[in-house]
């Protein structure tokens, strides 16, 4: 079918159309929000203010001089931290795990890869409050301590960091096995034997051939898992007991309570911004790997 | 006998530890909505009065059937758009808008969650108070429709690429119409693609929380607000049953979604 240029564009022109009205407009329309002046009753006055990004390192004393609050860099700092605690928590689960699979026959693969789907398309809120059944005080394990004779309590590990944790890798885990998987599927075992002839050992199979061979997979699923995870809102929510512990919380926070858009829209341009040097370093990293394959 | 080579030990046990820490939560809560004590963390015998109770909760209902009607709309929007487009980036080599229009459509997965729900929040916010736009529900189908193109989109991108295009070459060359030769030939082959791509994009857009959350207001409650709104006064039978309802649609999705997508023998 002959098609001209015009009838590609007339193609994409949906597309572009909704995706860019409603979802790229609103990001600069945010872009402004953030330097506007905050109108108490939610919403914002026109007008410049670079209001909202003092407020992210500063607080004011009584004489309207600057004081340093780090309050909202600890913020930043605990979510950057839980979610590269995350991702690497998810590597070390999902590597063995994408490998086994990877090694099966094609049948009991797919199977396998099903089982790892149906919960990454579960709601997330449903699969994350499950959790508290099984943290909280009084709880499945807390339970089960009982009946050992313990007081009940004992295991209680709702509203910490933790728990905050445990509900991150869990949300985010198929993430991680799925790009690892796709990359591990496509090796040739044949390597590891080649290696092992060698008189390699196994952990030195493991370290000089499978972890090579993966690192696509290891670098598309740990941007996969950090991502989400810094903006993370249902999992400190729920589990933290939404004490404002994360970005994502304080995002919200902002709009949904404190009624500051101007800031709320601030925190947000942050966060897009680590967003997009993770990205950056995940096309760096992409280009390395082209390099050293190309030097074969 | 020696080992088989790439075989490490304790990997077995790993992965069904794996499978566990998958499945344990969902598990404990679907056994706990059958529990018939009120106090729901406290096993009192097997019972359905839950369910019974869930369904005849008039707000869930309502809430079911909002997030019914925006996951339909927004699903048919979402994979026209996503088809249209595919057509393009697929078979135009030569397109110079392909790599563009490759990023405006990947945009929505890159974009933290929250973060396109309260620019998405500002931005109705503002067209109703300066333009006095405002659909309710409509709203909520506009901005799902938004993050479920994607999710369309990828599916039937990848069946496109494996499709091959000398049938419809042929259908052109015997006199059939640009719009015929779609419709009785590209389509037709397309349709896998096709339904594999609605049924992510109707999954995602039904458990959508934090955008639907943000932009929903009264008499606009979808299913996921609405258990939200229960988990937060806290741990009861009701809020079990309504989450294994949930699990059960979204598992029953994605199971029928995998055979219908999977590569077939030939």
């Amino acid at each position: 079918m002959q098609r001209t240029a015009t009838s590609n564009w007339l193609g994409v022109a949906p597309a572009w159309f909704v995706i860019g009205i409603f979802g790229v407009l609103p990001m600069f329309i945010m872009l402004a929000i953030s330097f506007m002046v905050q109108d108490p009753y939610g919403g914002v006055e026109w007008g410049y203010s670079h209001e909202a990004y003092i407020q992210f390192l500063f607080e004011y004393d009584l004489d309207d001089s600057l004081l340093f609050n780090p309050i909202y860099i600890n913020i930043m700092l605990r979510s950057m931290g839980l979610a590269a605690i995350t991702t690497v928590l998810c590597l070390i689960v999902g590597l063995p795990v994408a490998y086994f699979i990877a090694r099966q026959p094609e049948e009991k693969r797919n199977l396998f890869m099903l089982l790892v789907t149906i919960p990454f398309w579960t709601n997330l809120l449903i699969r994350t409050y499950a959790w508290i059944l099984i943290l909280t005080r009084n709880g499945v394990i807390d339970a089960r301590f009982q009946a050992l004779g313990f007081e009940p309590g004992t295991f209680d590990l709702l509203y910490t960091n933790e728990a905050i944790l445990i509900g991150l890798v869990y949300s985010y885990l198929p993430f991680m096995v799925l790009p690892l998987y796709a990359s591990l599927e496509k090796m040739d075992f044949r390597l590891i034997e080649a290696a092992s002839d060698l008189y390699a050992s196994k952990w030195q199979a493991a370290r000089h051939v499978i972890i090579p061979l993966a690192k696509p997979g290891i670098i598309a699923g740990s941007l996969l898992v950090f991502i989400p995870s810094i903006g993370a809102f249902i999992a400190p929510d729920l589990l933290g007991g939404g004490k404002r512990l994360m970005l994502g919380s304080l995002i919200h926070f902002q709009f949904a309570t404190a009624r500051n858009w101007p800031f709320g829209a601030a925190v947000s341009i942050l966060l897009m911004v680590f967003v997009m040097v993770a990205l950056l370093i995940y096309n760096r990293a992409n280009k390395g790997q082209g390099v050293a394959m190309g030097g074969h | 006998m020696r080992a088989p080579v790439g075989h490490y030990p304790g990997l077995k046990l790993w992965t069904a530890l794996f499978f566990v820490f998958l499945y344990a939560p969902m598990v404990v809560l679907v056994g706990y909505s059958f529990n018939d004590n009120r106090l729901a963390m406290i096993w009192g015998g097997f019972s359905t009065r839950w369910y019974t109770k869930v369904f005849s909760t008039s707000g869930i209902a309502e809430a079911a059937l909002n997030s019914l009607m925006v996951a339909i709309v927004a699903t048919s929007f979402a994979t026209a758009i996503a088809i249209s487009a595919a057509l393009v980036l697929v078979r135009e080599a030569k397109f110079k808008g392909a790599g563009p229009s490759m990023a405006l459509i990947s945009m929505p997965l890159i974009v933290p969650e929250i973060v396109t729900a309260v620019a998405t929040l500002m931005f109705f916010v503002m067209l109703r108070n300066w333009v006095g736009f405002d659909l309710g529900l409509g709203n909520i189908m506009i901005a799902h429709s938004v993050f479920c193109i994607p999710f369309a989109f990828m599916p039937i991108r990848a069946r496109l690429q494996d499709m091959d295009v000398t049938l419809e070459h042929a259908a052109r060359d015997l006199y059939a119409s640009a719009w015929n030769a779609f419709r009785h030939v590209t389509l037709p082959l397309l349709m896998p693609g096709v339904i594999a791509g609605a049924m992510l994009a109707f999954v995602i857009s039904f458990d959508d929380f934090i955008i639907t959350q943000m932009i929903s207001g009264p008499g606009t409650t979808t299913l996921p607000v609405y258990i939200y709104s229960m988990i937060r006064q806290g741990v009861t039978p009701e809020v079990n049953a309504a989450s294994t309802i949930l699990i059960i649609v979204s598992t029953v999705l994605v199971t029928v979604y995998w055979y219908v997508s999977r590569p077939k023998k030939t």
